[in-house]
């Protein structure tokens, strides 16, 4: 696999860094190529997969649990607010549950995991390449790229649609609360109005695209850590480059997403 | 004397965009020997280690392992011929996040098919003779300088390699320290019957382990012979090396 190498200084000019954006685009559609390669053939790493998917996934409990029970607290209370006044607080529940479903869990998880784990996988590799750890795996017979980049690529595209699931939960639960502090809302009442506007589309159409942004949070922290180069200096930028590519193509390919299921 | 070479290194060379940092080796490596390519950092020995093992790729010229040209041969073969190659990094590159225990695992579980009484056993084994065994269960953050270098050994070793590539064994390490792993690669070398190529720049780690000594200067070969030939040699630059005076104060360049 030969990546286009990248010039990296403080003084490019703007042909540089635009000329440096699309070596990257370039060199992380080669580093995808090779990872569908990869991952076909065997052996493989079955048990280091797992270990990432229960590294990313449980630890990730927490911080997406924190951020889904506010962001559903906080939408059930905004919309209150709006719609109370006209006497539609009955439609809360429906039009937060929407909103959870089809966009906030998914994209707002996705930004989240990219932050932790993209960022983390970046870091790892990173510092596994300037302290010749990878070369150490190679040279005692071992595909680097299989236990490095496929293990944890197929674990972020599998786990995030989990934690998506577990946000959606929760962030239904902090609508609730909310709910019930205002309004004094029945449970029951809440969940039938919930389920009685949704249907499979919106299911469907909030967890497809969350494996698409998984797989974004691993292939780009992982393509940013194994072509670090710089020592220390450079496994800071991939882990900064990593969070920024990788939520900036979140943001990109969930735009594109939600045009495509429109037009379908 | 042929038929005893294990490695045959055949004019090499190797550059990094303008800068030649070898030109034109050829090496013979023996079945049995302990050789040390000595000479200045920045000469291309640590790029030489690296093209034996096919980490990196020579510009010109072939390198052959049991007379199999490595240019010639597969992915999967090179993989073959890594099995038999131990390679001790000069940071020891253990992994981070693994412990030791882990770390001597990684290679057995990937090179052969042991049970995990086997692969525990070969652990302990291996940890005695580098005289770790109580820092199984650590951490490669929790390890002074001197473990690293011993617990990266081991993990060399546990293969039982029949070559080892030693890159700067003893750099970073006290005088002391520098010459107890000196001591233990020669008598891991004598117990486990491996050959080794030492890279160093380090006099001490080269007279204790060398059988044979090649000088490298400015990416060729400047001298070759036994240690003590060529720690009694005249020449002025090799004079100067071996007594480490500032090389520039005499003007190598003129050398």
């Amino acid at each position: 696999m030969n990546l286009p190498k990248i010039k990296h200084s403080m003084n490019l000019s703007l042909t540089e860094k635009l000329l440096n954006f699309f070596l990257l685009l370039s060199g992380l559609a080669i580093f995808t190529i090779h990872f569908f390669k990869e991952m076909l053939v065997p052996p493989y790493e079955i048990e280091e997969t797992k270990k990432q998917m229960y590294d990313f996934g449980l630890k990730s409990l927490p911080i997406v649990g924190t951020m889904g029970i506010i962001i559903g607290f906080v939408l059930a209370l905004q919309s209150y607010f709006i719609l109370e006044p006209f006497g539609a607080t009955d439609f809360i529940p429906a039009s937060v549950g929407i909103s959870i479903l089809r966009e906030f869990a998914p994209i707002l998880t996705a930004l989240l995991f990219a932050g932790r784990v993209s960022s983390g996988i970046g870091a790892e590799i990173g510092s596994m390449k300037v302290t010749e750890q990878i070369d150490a795996m190679e040279v005692s017979g071992t595909n680097p790229f299989k236990f490095l980049v496929v293990t944890r690529v197929i674990a972020t595209t599998f786990i995030l649609p989990l934690l998506t699931i577990y946000v959606i939960f929760i962030s239904l639960l902090g609508s609730f609360l909310a709910l019930l502090i205002e309004e004094q809302m029945n449970l029951i009442y809440f969940f039938n109005s919930v389920t009685s506007f949704l249907d499979l589309g919106d299911i469907s159409a909030g967890l497809i695209k969350t494996f698409f942004f998984g797989f974004i949070v691993g292939i780009v922290g992982a393509f940013q850590g194994y072509t670090t180069e710089g020592g220390t200096v450079g496994v800071g930028r991939s882990t900064t480059t990593s969070v920024v590519i990788s939520s900036l193509l979140i943001l990109l390919v969930d735009m594109i997403l939600v045009k495509i299921s429109m037009i379908l | 004397m042929m038929d005893s070479i294990l490695l045959n290194i055949e004019n090499v060379s190797k550059s990094f965009d303008r800068n030649k940092v070898l030109k034109n080796i050829s090496v013979n490596v023996y079945k049995g020997e302990n050789l040390v390519i000595f000479g200045r950092s920045g000469t291309g020995k640590s790029v030489l280690l690296k093209l034996i093992v096919k980490l990196l790729e020579p510009d010109s010229g072939n390198i052959f392992y049991r007379n199999k040209n490595l240019n010639s041969l597969s992915a999967k073969e090179i993989i073959q011929i890594r099995k038999h190659i131990g390679f001790l990094f000069q940071s020891g590159a253990l992994y981070d996040s693994m412990s030791v225990r882990e770390n001597l695992a990684f290679p057995l579980k990937k090179i052969f098919n042991l049970s995990e009484k086997e692969i525990i056993e070969k652990i302990n084994k291996t940890l005695e003779l580098v005289g770790l065994v109580s820092a199984i269960d650590k951490m490669p953050a929790e390890l002074s300088g001197g473990m690293r270098k011993r617990i990266a050994l081991a993990r060399t070793i546990i293969t039982e390699p029949e070559l080892i590539l030693y890159d700067e064994p003893t750099t970073g390490l006290d005088p002391i320290t520098s010459k107890e792993i000196s001591e233990l690669i020669l008598s891991l070398q004598h117990q486990l019957k491996m050959t080794s190529v030492v890279v160093t720049h380090d006099l001490i780690c080269a007279e204790i382990i060398a059988d044979r000594v090649i000088f490298l200067k400015d990416g060729e070969i400047y001298k070759e012979g036994l240690f003590d030939e060529i720690k009694q040699s005249n020449d002025l630059f090799i004079r100067n090396f071996f007594s480490a005076k500032i090389l520039k104060d005499v003007g190598v360049s003129d050398v």
